[in-house]
């Protein structure tokens, strides 16, 4: 395969937020003594009258960020995502979503890739907790271009969001041609076999699996499930229809995120035999990112693995 | 135990640091170093402790707050003998009892896990309300970073220790006036702390946290305190020890490489 060229999320966070500080005057940064590991730092480098950084205080950041929703600025707040989102949840929760204000949590380090920090650092279940909450949208990008679009979507869409973004830098899978579309599935790969939903980084990983696959003359399709909410229930209930089996891949707890998400849309209209490949109900740990990520199943092979079990209880129906 | 040992001991811990650190490839220096001495004199002096059994109930317990220092722990404790030297060469390894942030689960001697800031001492506070409730006369020690004393959660548990008279619960406060994005006072000032920490309730000392005989007997005069929680401000110097990572905030969460690395051992030789 050709060598992709690896960028992280987060990167490409920080230069949209860089670039939309000259376009759209409401747009207000807060970062929690994280700057230059969110990258808020290029939004405060060319806009810094508009960023502020409110010291090692996230429950504080979510506070001030609705009051400035409140009085018609669209803050993006960032911090770790261990940090932003479990630190303040109950913040998030009675003072961002439940007033439905127009506030954007962007946080990074999310996942295990987070790497040698360890299992304090790396949050596996943020997007389990931002799920729950009404008004809250979730989206989880692929890769840098999806991301950039994505800032943008939120930037202009009113009402909370929460956008999980990656520390390590990562493969391409869209081209300057992709178009973002806040709320609908990408199709990256059709096939005939089973469906594959990922998100985040983990997109990239699906597509390698479909490739094995390939190999055996399985044919996977492969969808990017970028916003887990609202999910695209008609888009992932329609392909696993098709193909009459399914698998959700995700850096995530196997509790609550993606993968709980697809397995309620399809209980509820259209039962295949699917499988959730994610992290298994266990803490991450210190270990270099690619360590961690072998170490915790989430590696072609295993997808590849898991998702011939699932075609075989298919066909054994 | 004189102080000269304590000394030799902060030395050794700074080499470990920094050898630690390097070879991980990832890691925090800077706090490691500035929190050094302090540590070295509670676990080389005034702590009660025994290495052969770690779980003693009448230990004396360390909560490192600012859990990124966790070199600088895993140094004193090894050097004091609760696991092999040689296992620090495993630091933040896929596998590894020293993870990147302490870990209570795995690693001998770790009082409790910690990582994310500002909750040290609350579970100091819980671990002295335990004491008294056991009848027991066990201290308990937590470092703050002065960063980390932004956390509104520190000054919940700050209201509680004072409110609760827990004068076993003696912090200190790793006053190196750095964070990451750098300077507390002008990314988030939380100063004047030692009024703060007064008001709170608190008895206060400022000293200078790397003179071993001034936080020996700030540890000592903490003791005497009744019916108050004591913290100790230690002013100090963020990469202490290092003259190229001294006062540096690019420091805080950076590795050396192997030159710069050898440059430092030569440093603290
Ligand atoms: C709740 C929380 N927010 C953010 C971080 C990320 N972080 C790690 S160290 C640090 C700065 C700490 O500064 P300080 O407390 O002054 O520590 P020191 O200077 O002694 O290293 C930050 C923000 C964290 N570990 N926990
Ligand atoms: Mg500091």
């Amino acid at each position: 395969m050709e060598e992709k060229k690896k960028i992280a999320t987060r990167e490409a966070y920080g230069k949209t937020l860089a670039e939309l500080a000259a376009t759209d005057k409401n747009l207000v940064v807060l970062d929690a003594d994280l700057s230059k590991s969110t990258k808020t730092a290029d939004f405060a480098a060319v806009a810094p009258e508009r960023f502020f950084n409110v010291g090692i205080a996230e429950q504080n950041m979510i506070g001030v960020a609705a009051g400035l929703a409140a009085c018609g600025k669209t803050p993006f707040v960032s911090s770790f995502a261990i940090f932003a989102v479990g630190r303040a949840f109950e913040q998030i929760r009675n003072s961002v979503a439940h007033p439905q204000l127009n506030v954007k949590i962007a946080a990074t380090h999310a996942g295990i890739t987070v790497g040698e920090d360890g299992g304090t650092h790396q949050s596996i279940e943020d997007i389990s907790l931002m799920r729950t909450l009404p008004n809250m949208t979730v989206v989880v990008p692929a890769d840098a271009i999806e991301t950039e679009q994505a800032v943008k979507a939120l930037a202009a869409y009113q009402g909370p969001a929460y956008l999980r973004l990656g520390r390590l830098a990562t493969p391409q899978i869209n081209d300057e041609n992709y178009q973002f579309k806040l709320g609908e599935t990408v199709l990256l790969r059709p096939g005939r076999d089973i469906a594959i939903f990922a998100c985040g980084m983990m997109v990239a990983v699906a597509l390698e699996a479909a490739e094995l696959l390939a190999q055996e003359s399985i044919s996977a399709t492969v969808i990017n499930v970028h916003t887990i909410k609202p999910l695209d229930i008609d888009a992932v209930v329609e392909s696993a229809g098709l193909c009459g089996a399914a698998i959700s891949v995700e850096e995530h707890s196997i509790y609550g995120g993606l993968g709980s998400a697809i397995a309620e849309a399809l209980a509820e209209n259209c039962s295949v035999p699917f499988a959730r490949v994610g992290i298994d109900d266990k803490f991450g740990q210190s270990g270099s990112p690619d360590a961690l990520l072998r170490a915790y199943g989430l590696t072609p092979t295993v997808i590849a693995t898991r998702a011939k079990a699932v075609i075989a209880r298919k066909n054994a129906k | 135990m004189s102080l000269d040992v304590v000394a030799e001991n902060a030395k050794e811990m700074r080499r470990k640091i920094i050898s630690m650190v390097t070879q991980a490839g990832s890691g925090h220096p800077g706090g490691s170093l500035s929190a050094a001495d302090i540590l070295a004199e509670l676990y080389f002096d005034a702590m009660r402790i025994d290495p052969s059994n770690p779980k003693w109930e009448d230990r004396d317990r360390l909560i490192l707050s600012k859990g990124h220092a966790a070199p600088a722990l895993y140094a004193a404790l090894a050097l004091k003998g609760f696991f092999p030297v040689e296992e620090l060469d495993n630091l933040r390894k896929l596998g590894s009892r020293l993870q990147g942030h302490p870990d209570m689960k795995k690693l001998p001697g770790v009082d409790m896990s910690s990582g994310s800031l500002g909750q040290g001492l609350s579970a100091a506070n819980g671990m002295a309300l335990a004491g008294r409730l056991d009848n027991k006369d066990y201290y308990v020690y937590v470092i703050m970073g002065d960063g980390e004393n932004q956390e509104g959660q520190v000054w919940e548990a700050a209201m509680f220790a004072a409110h609760y008279r827990l004068d076993h619960v003696i912090a200190f406060v790793d006053h190196n006036r750095l964070q990451i994005d750098g300077l507390i006072t002008d990314v988030m000032s939380p100063e004047p702390l030692e009024e703060k920490w007064q008001s709170f309730g608190w008895h206060v000392q400022k000293i200078d946290g790397h003179n071993l005989e001034q936080i020996a007997a700030a540890i000592a005069a903490a003791k005497q305190v009744k019916e108050r929680p004591s913290v100790i401000i230690a002013d100090t110097i963020k990469g202490k020890g290092v003259s190229f990572m001294e006062n540096q905030a690019s420091w805080h969460g950076s590795a050396p490489k192997q030159q710069q690395a050898e440059q430092a051992l030569s440093e603290l030789a």
